[in-house]
């Protein structure tokens, strides 16, 4: 963290001018390439003006330069930590213009690795949480779970981050049936075990309270009115969760519960992702019960490309593998807007097709950017190292808010 | 038409878009439902007006996006789309005005604090001025960045690269050098009303005449 003086602070009894620190773009508690120019009085914070934008990509941009499942791994990349979650509402708003149905195993295997993602995504976004108010033992407790998730992820897609697993119409690949079983063990033998232990030794944590409690409290109106979503606005007691309101896949068949704050305070975003940790668990083991058996892509040949093996015997097949992958699906005329409940909140695709086999436009809405924008209004008045606490409470990755 | 997809499903759009539109009165340009979407073009100066009336006696609370789209072909380009949603009727819509590079839309900033970002976002990606934001300097680009990169004619590649250069001991700016041209694959079938001549065909139309 630099510090530079406006003007030197004087001895005696002078007043002390305000003076201004850039915090970041390298800091480690910045969570990635954010700058804050903070404009201090003393240790009290006066205003910050949040710069965004070091890691923007122009991913909307190449979209627009690939076919629609060219340019699906670009979700991946755009919220690194929990990468099935950008899919889902890509594909959706793919499917959404298509109008294709979606075999009712594949929506089971969607919500399955959604909520996989979302226990991934809060593993590290607890974990460093506690991290930036000093705990160092949970953060590292938690990185072992992440682990396993990322091993999950590596057995049914192959790789360990950047999955480009879903697909329009469905996903790309059956899961083993060991897999199921194993999730099935980790999530009682492996996950509750030592989520538990790590919470422990942070929730009820005086100097964990200390850091957290009544910092950044935050209205239900001025939530509505900053545009929050997800655990930010679930934190200020509005129970809003997509995933219950708007259900998408096979949401409106779990049995689940919506974690609310009582007073918006970080402490309550922080205890909103705990519980949702559970419910996500909750989640999983009612699709791994569930689960049918099926086909686990659309079968419309139009969209999904033929298996292998059917290629090796049907020049039809060939023809449409040949055809999906050099000119891919032409997506009807139109334009939505489809958001998912991502672990951050809501991530939302504008997608406007021109009938062609690109997108005309995808615009990606990041969860970050309301956020991340109401941290002047959040800090007004708190302390510096508060900002810590209430920038690891936002739950900020860069490659989705400067996309 | 019959729903096959499994994307979020919010409450019946039956209705909405009628009292909307009776709402709306003479803000209301066109109406349109697709693909389960309510879009309402509404006169660009009354914007404000509009986004208040939904706001305050149709309850939609929250401004969620406010997207940018490029139409080179039309007299006025932009289409600035804004996303609405009701967290108390469940329900979205997306308001819509164009404008050209020179005429400002008016801010929503006076609505909803969170529109300042996403003003100054489409600002920066596509050059649309919007009257009365507060601070509309660029946000995602470099800084000194020059240009608008989401418009249609701007090229993928950009026009300037930076590295770091171990003589000056500092990051330079300059133009972009490719060792090959980007390709661009043409997929759209000649038998699916394609309008360019296919090469041969201009005999064919030669022998005729």
């Amino acid at each position: 963290m630099s510090l530079s003086l406006e003007q030197s602070p004087t001895t005696g009894d002078e007043v002390i001018t305000n003076y201004t620190i850039n915090f970041g773009p390298q800091h480690p508690a910045a969570h990635g390439v954010l700058r804050m120019v903070m404009e201090l009085d003393g240790e009290i914070i006066e205003r910050i003006d949040p710069h965004v934008g070091l890691l923007h990509r122009g991913t909307e941009k190449l979209i627009e330069h690939k076919t629609y499942l060219q340019a699906l791994p670009y979700f991946d990349r755009l919220d690194y930590c929990s990468p099935l979650g950008m899919e889902h509402s890509y594909v959706l708003a793919v499917e959404k213009l298509l109008n294709i149905e979606v075999p009712l195993r594949a929506q089971y295997l969607r919500v399955l690795f959604a909520e996989l993602t979302r226990i991934c995504n809060h593993m590290l976004n607890l974990g460093s949480h506690v991290m930036d108010v000093g705990a160092m033992t949970p953060n590292l407790w938690l990185f072992e779970i992440r682990e396993d998730c990322l091993n999950f992820f590596e057995r049914a897609s192959g790789a360990r981050m950047h999955s480009a697993w879903f697909r329009p119409g469905g996903v790309h690949q059956d899961v083993p049936l060991k897999l199921l079983t194993d999730m099935a063990d980790w999530i009682d033998e492996r996950l509750f075990p030592l989520f538990e232990d790590a919470m422990s030794l942070v929730v009820d944590n005086r100097i964990f309270k200390q850091r957290n409690v009544d910092i950044a409290v935050v209205s239900k109106e001025d939530a509505l009115r900053w545009g929050f979503s997800g655990p930010m606005i679930r934190g200020s007691g509005i129970p809003w969760d997509l995933r219950k309101s708007q259900p998408y896949d096979v949401y409106d068949r779990m049995e689940f519960d919506i974690p609310v704050g009582t007073s918006g305070d970080c402490y309550d975003r922080f205890m909103v992702r705990v519980e949702e940790v559970r419910q996500s668990a909750r989640i999983m083991r009612q699709c791994i019960a569930q689960m049918p058996e099926g086909p686990i892509a659309s079968t419309d040949r139009k969209v999904v490309p033929p298996k292998r093996a059917e290629m090796k015997q049907s020049m039809e097949a060939l023809i449409h593998h040949f055809k999906l992958y050099t000119e891919g699906f032409h997506v009807p005329a139109g334009e939505v807007y489809v958001a998912t409940e991502s672990p951050k909140g809501e991530f939302g695709v504008y997608l406007v097709s021109d009938g062609s086999n690109k997108p005309y436009r995808c615009k990606i809405r990041p969860t970050a950017f309301s956020h991340l924008q109401a941290m002047d209004f959040m800090c007004k008045g708190h302390m510096l190292p508060d900002a810590t606490a209430i920038l690891g409470a936002i739950d900020v990755v860069f490659g989705e808010c400067d996309r | 038409m019959t729903v096959f997809h499994s994307a979020p499903r919010w409450s019946s759009n039956e209705g909405v878009r009628d009292a909307l539109a009776a709402a709306l009165g003479d803000m209301l340009l066109s109406s349109h439902e697709a693909n389960g979407e309510i879009l309402l073009t509404v006169v660009r100066d009354r914007i404000e007006d509009a986004l208040r009336l939904l706001r305050d006696t149709h309850e939609y609370q929250q401004l969620m996006d406010i997207v940018g789209v490029d139409y080179p072909q039309r007299p006025e380009r932009f289409e600035v789309c804004y996303c609405l949603l009701s967290v108390t009727k469940n329900h979205r819509v997306i308001v819509k005005v164009s404008t050209d590079e020179a005429s400002p839309v008016p801010t929503v900033t006076t609505l909803w604090p969170n529109a300042g970002w996403y003003e100054r976002e489409v600002y920066d990606m596509f050059g649309v001025l919007f009257a009365g934001n507060p601070d509309l300097r660029r946000i995602l680009t470099d800084y000194g960045f020059q240009g608008h990169p989401f418009r249609k004619d701007f090229p993928l590649t950009g026009y300037v690269e930076l590295r770091y250069s171990e003589e000056d001991k500092r990051v330079v700016y300059e133009p972009v050098q490719l060792a090959q041209d980007l390709r661009q694959f043409d997929f759209m079938s000649p038998w699916e009303g394609a309008d360019y001549v296919l090469p041969g065909d201009e005999k064919a139309e030669g022998a005729k005449a």
